[in-house]
């Protein structure tokens, strides 16, 4: 018994400038060598102001793309989903308000199901491309542009990765829209 | 929709081709065979074991191996409470987080101790970056300890007679240096190439394009994720875990995290089939995991890609499938093959919400930790699947009236017990616990996030989680009562340690046993038959036991659907 406590508390401490010093000094100096120095993927919008790329934001005006429902209201300062079950009645009842409030916005489109539904993590960055198609009509008469300019800027910041489902990030898509209204 | 289907194709492709030769690695290294990187970590290992005071060749029997094992833990259990207690005057706490309570940091230490992460705190206010990098410690050593207790029984079937099965020492230190280590630098470049956070400043100021102000969390990330699911471990740096877009970037780095965490418990399979000599008893071992494993995953795919019909009633398009937890650039498919993985597996991260599955998708990865054994967790699922192998021989033994033996070692009274107790002490303590918990209202009832059957699941499937040493959860149940986090801890030393004790010891008085050679009377334990007879038990004694629990949760809540 004795003979393994001293031993087990040196092989503890010199694991721990293994895995925990080296290995973290070593990810930290290759991250330094990448153009965002192991900040995340930032982007600039017209005015010069930066932003996380793939956190997303609140959009919930009729001048810009909306964004999903978020159970965290978007504070990135912390993360989640509503954790709601299938059948829970009062979230069926929200859901269904979603639904009424996506209906009358967008009259006359198709609803899809990542707009009246919350993300896992409260911070999808992402909207399907059919909920960037069926907000077009409404963006195009707020911001007096032709739907086909918008549709246009939608088709061109589609995502399309070779494996995985095909995505816009709502960020670098209403930035696009700031600089197509100027 | 078919480059999402391709995407889960390739993922599962990849694991098994790249854990092939990883599994020959692996046997050469427990081996202490020449390996082309001998190079490099000799040196580092005699430095490690010079500094320790160890000498890695002496050969240990399976009781020292234990105690090794067990008091090595206790020590990371008492400095994991030390930390836990003290975080908020300790170095690297950027955004004065506080201490955490007794009893979650009794919950923490121990649940990040036992390899299950279960986490009843947020990464981004629970903890501090020291407190973060010392679970991030405990994410290797623990992985490790598994992978050591496995390689003890691999030792124990080598042909002939044995007392000892090498050393703890040996086999821990060289799955960090040489299998969890590398591969988790790995890991890390690719996902700092895909974006994902490296710093140790605190939250950042971001005025949104709409004008609202907001404060992102960022941290140690890219050093965090690999090893989490390198080592099936499944603690989220961030409290949304794998599904933050910032944890889990894109496809590329979600298919990276997924294949990381299947890749060991696969290569251990076939580690130990060419350990023994016997690769096709490891290609049988690893089928009819995978057929477990398909049987579970497959539905759960078509189950979410057809969308939730109380959603779809109200007019919105099920082409998505069910969105509600489940994150864009993932889509269904993929979520729901992550979810069966991760609980097969017992990672227990997440890419989407588990609690706002389809019911009988919910059941299906509560089967998934009931049987545990379908590749299981960083060598203790090859454990858990060799005590179902021990029932199996022994079961077939008295159907065909033959002495039972496995590798050349007859199965006797004492290893049987050993098994039995092993194989029921999962569904007691779940059962028991989820009981207990549903019998103590006052305790539990305001922690529930859903009301009727799915409050009952949320309850299951946290002790379910807590046994299996999984860690993911039904996570709107409030989990950070003193309740929840001392009754899951006890749920979590009892479930982890003993199903490590219990076939380490079988291995070593298998192992001391006389070596019987094979003749025309053996039973075969490599064949197609055979593999379907383990499967049966594991049907039998695991899913089945638990059968009238998942009446009462998934299952009446799949039937009572509008």
């Amino acid at each position: 018994m004795k003979q393994h406590i001293l031993p087990a508390i040196r092989l503890t401490l010199v694991l721990m400038i293994l895995c925990v010093g080296i290995y973290s000094l070593l990810l930290s100096g290759f991250a330094r060598l990448t153009p965002e120095k192991g900040h995340g993927e930032k982007i600039t919008d017209g005015n010069g102001r930066s932003y996380y790329a793939n956190i997303g934001q609140r959009f919930d005006t009729a001048i810009y793309f909306n964004s999903r429902p978020s159970a965290v209201a978007y504070n990135a300062a912390g993360s989640g989903g509503s954790n709601k079950g299938p059948n829970n009645p009062e979230y069926l009842k929200e859901v269904q308000q979603r639904v009424e409030d996506f209906k009358q916005k967008n009259p006359g489109t198709l609803i899809p199901a990542d707009m009246v539904t919350a993300s896992g993590s409260g911070l999808d960055p992402d909207i399907s491309v059919a909920a960037a198609n069926a907000q077009v009509v409404r963006i195009a008469a707020a911001r007096k542009l032709s739907q086909q300019a918008v549709q246009q800027l939608v088709n061109k910041s589609i995502d399309r990765p070779f494996f995985g489902p095909q995505k816009i990030n709502v960020l670098k898509l209403n930035i696009g829209l700031d600089q197509l209204s100027h | 929709m078919n480059t999402e289907i391709l995407g889960i194709i390739v993922m599962f492709v990849l694991t098994l081709l790249l854990s092939l030769p990883l599994g020959r690695y692996m046997a050469k290294v427990y081996g202490n065979e020449r390996t082309f990187l001998d190079p490099v970590f000799n040196p580092l290992e005699r430095l490690l074991f010079k500094c320790s005071g160890i000498n890695p060749y002496k050969e240990q029997n399976w009781k020292q191996q234990l105690v090794a094992l067990l008091i090595i833990n206790l020590i990371w259990f008492f400095l994991g409470m030390f930390i836990l207690l003290n975080q908020s005057w300790l170095p690297l706490n950027p955004d004065h987080n506080p201490n955490q309570t007794p009893d979650q940091a009794f919950n923490t230490a121990i649940s990040f101790l036992v390899n299950c992460n279960l986490q009843h705190y947020s990464g981004e206010t629970g903890v501090s970056y020291f407190s973060q990098l010392y679970l991030m410690f405990l994410q290797f050593v623990t992985a490790a300890t598994g992978m050591a207790a496995a390689v003890a029984v691999f030792y124990a079937f080598r042909k002939g007679t044995h007392q000892t099965l090498g050393n703890f020492y040996n086999a821990f230190v060289k799955s960090i240096t040489r299998i969890l280590l590398p591969i988790s630098i790995i890991i890390g470049v690719i996902l700092i190439l895909n974006h994902t956070p490296m710093t140790f400043e605190g939250k950042q100021q971001m005025i949104t394009l709409q004008g609202d102000t907001t404060y992102v969390s960022t941290g140690p990330v890219a050093a965090f994720v690999p090893i989490k699911h390198l080592g099936t471990n499944g603690g989220g740096f961030f409290g949304a875990n794998s599904a933050h877009p910032l944890e889990n970037v894109n496809y590329i780095t979600n298919m990276t995290q997924m294949i990381a965490q299947m890749l060991i418990p696969f290569a251990m399979v076939f580690a130990f089939g060419q350990f023994i000599n016997r690769r096709k008893l490891g290609w049988t071992i690893w089928c009819v995991m995978t057929v477990g494993f398909l049987i579970l995953c497959i539905p759960n795919i078509i189950m979410e890609m057809n969308g939730n019909p109380n959603i779809t009633a109200m007019g919105v398009s099920p082409a998505l499938g069910a969105m509600e937890g489940k994150e864009v650039r993932f889509g269904t498919p993929s979520s729901a093959y992550w979810s069966i993985a991760t609980t097969v597996i017992s990672t227990g991260s997440i890419n989407s919400m588990h609690s706002s599955y389809m019911p009988l998708s919910g059941m299906n990865m509560l089967l998934a930790m009931m049987t545990n054994c379908f590749y299981g967790g960083c060598g203790v699922g090859i454990l858990n699947y060799f005590v179902f192998i021990i029932l199996a021989v022994f079961v077939s033994g008295l159907m065909v009236g033959r002495t039972p033996e496995f590798l050349g070692k007859k199965i006797e009274a004492r290893e049987m017990k050993i098994a039995m107790i092993v194989a029921l002490l999962h569904p007691l303590l779940i059962l028991a616990g989820t009981a207990l918990a549903a019998a103590l209202p006052s305790q539990t009832a305001s922690t529930l996030a859903n009301p009727g059957f799915h409050g009952f699941s949320e309850m299951l499937y946290e002790y379910t989680s807590s046994a299996a040493n999984n860690g993911s959860g039904f996570e709107g149940l409030g989990d950070n009562t003193p309740w929840w986090n001392i009754s899951t801890g006890f749920v979590l030393i009892l479930s982890r340690y003993l199903p490590i004790i219990g076939p380490v010891a079988i291995a070593g008085i298998l192992s001391a046993k006389k070596y019987i050679p094979e003749s025309a009377g053996t039973l075969k334990t490599d064949t197609a038959t055979f593999g379907f007879m383990v499967f049966a038990v594991i049907v039998i004694v695991a899913a089945l036991s638990f059968f009238p629990a998942l009446t009462l949760g998934p299952i009446a809540e799949y039937f009572g659907m509008g």
